[in-house]
């Protein structure tokens, strides 16, 4: 396969193989943590500095893991990660760090870790497996930061905390949409650049599962 | 390999290697990191306690302008200092949790949602501790969607407000959250708690289309449920329930005795 070269490994999770727009992973937390920028892009390199390690150490002591705890180790360590990164922001990253809140935290849970951890780090060296660590964080953070992009510029009118569209209650003439404050807004968002990747690579469409049946007849029915 | 993988004892090793070399990561990092977080923490309170009295200026040297500002102990009962307590040191949140150092609300006493109510609480002098500028209160309460913490400035007057800044609350972004809004926090500078001199029970609310009265401020629009709780909490920490029988000390007209009776009467209701 040529997705476990070192180049494929780090760059195919960015468009070809999303995490979030094709795997579908990691959705919760990309709808809670887009509403600005800043935000999000701490949250990114959270995200690729706890993929990244958590899959390499896993793939050092892949030959040692017994298959029946496994889950649990890989857990362990994943949530070792977690708290030393939300240690670290605590103490330099204060501001952000309570932007994020709980959500540094719920990176344990977040599915992009352990499915890489589960899918990859367990079968490839140590080396490969950092690699696609930040493979696939920098796949979760693309998306992160065009819907970011997105919510900030039309839900509060700027672009990382600097105003682009001068909002009504600070005297300019852009009314915020509301919505794009919210996390349903993100749903939105990654629903339609969803749409726009399949679009761009149709190999990524899906075949359906099952066929829907045809609709009924009014007549029918009546 | 993989048989010896799982025999019990290597699953039992494994497990056992793993939890020490995490437990020892997390702790060194928990520990080592502990003296700067809660340098944070600290800087945090302090930058929001500037910002309400007005004093804070971005890139500002945040010890240094603290200076300025004199945290003391009140006994809200009597509205008189304590000493008992160290103010650098005496956290009034951990009191209201400990039923030695704080007492029930419930029912129509309760307007603010509190629950618990410490006896002691900090308030922050700025100035001259003794001829204050400003008087800066603690104050908190329930929201639409959690307990809303912020403080409130009051002038040296007892009743003129000079800020109010709210550091922690989970109200919805773009129309409750709006309570940090600079446009909105800007309206509450010279507002009057009380609407005559010798009223205990605070006038100060928020009202809908357009405030009037120089006790009355602009609701947020789209939040009436933030902005009753944030009137509820004001009527709350202001009343003899909190900190009036402090703030009548600095008010001309009150009676003293009023004030601390006041206070006794609602205990006595409580109980």
């Amino acid at each position: 396969m040529a997705e476990t070269t070192p180049k494929g490994v780090l760059t195919t999770p960015i468009f070809k193989n999303n995490p979030i727009a094709l795997q579908i992973l990691g959705i919760c937390s990309a709808l809670a943590v887009t509403s600005s920028m800043s935000v999000s892009l701490v949250m990114t390199l959270a995200v690729i500095f706890v993929t990244a390690f958590s899959s390499m150490f896993i793939s050092l002591i892949r030959n040692h893991i017994p298959s029946s705890i496994r889950i649990i180790v890989q857990m362990t360590i994943i949530a070792s990660l977690v708290i030393v990164v939300d240690q670290i922001l605590k103490a330099y990253a204060y501001e952000i760090s309570k932007q994020l809140s709980v959500f540094v935290g719920l990176i344990i849970t977040n599915c992009i870790v352990m499915g890489r951890a589960e899918g990859f780090a367990m079968s490839n060296t140590p080396g490969l497996s950092f690699l696609d660590g930040i493979g696939n964080g920098l796949g979760y953070g693309f998306i992160l930061m065009v819907v970011s992009f997105i919510r900030e510029l039309f839900g509060s009118g700027s672009v990382f905390g600097f105003t682009v569209l001068a909002p009504v209650q600070d005297g300019g003439w852009y009314v915020p949409n509301g919505l794009f404050l919210l996390p349903p807004s993100a749903f939105f968002i990654i629903g339609l650049l969803i749409w726009v990747l399949r679009t761009l690579n149709p190999e990524q469409i899906e075949e359906n599962e099952f066929k829907m049946k045809e609709n009924t007849q009014p007549k029918e029915a009546v | 390999m993989a048989q010896s993988n799982n025999s019990i004892k290597k699953i039992l090793t494994v497990a056992f290697v793993l939890c020490i070399v995490c437990a020892v990561i997390v702790s060194t990092a928990a520990v080592a990191l502990r003296p700067l977080q809660q340098r944070n923490v600290e800087l945090d309170r302090k930058t929001n306690i500037l910002e309400v009295a007005d004093l804070y200026e971005p890139g500002m040297d945040i010890q240094t302008a603290f200076e300025k500002v004199t945290p003391r102990v009140v006994d809200l009962r009597s509205g008189e200092y304590t000493d008992q307590f160290d103010p650098a040191t005496y956290d009034s949140f951990q009191a209201a949790k400990d039923p030695a150092q704080s007492r029930t609300l419930s029912g129509e006493r309760d307007i603010a949602g509190l629950s618990r109510q410490e006896a002691y609480s900090t308030v922050y002098l700025v100035g001259n501790p003794d001829d204050p500028e400003q008087l800066i209160l603690p104050i908190r309460g329930q929201g639409l969607w959690g307990l809303m913490r912020g403080y409130l400035s009051v002038q040296g007057d007892g009743n003129t407000i000079e800020g109010i800044t709210f550091y922690s609350h989970a109200e919805t972004p773009g129309l409750g959250g709006e309570v940090d809004n600079p446009n909105w926090k800007a309206q509450w500078q010279g507002k009057e708690v009380y609407d005559e001199q010798g009223d205990l029970v605070p006038a100060i609310e928020l009202v809908k289309g357009g405030a009037n009265e120089s006790t009355e401020v602009d609701a947020l629009s789209g939040a009436t449920l933030t902005s009753r709780g944030v009137t509820n909490m004001l009527q709350f920490w202001l009343s003899p329930e909190g900190f009036g029988a402090y703030l009548a000390k600095f008010r001309s007209g009150v009676d003293q005795d009023d004030a601390e009776q006041a206070d006794v009467e609602l205990e006595a209701e409580g109980a």
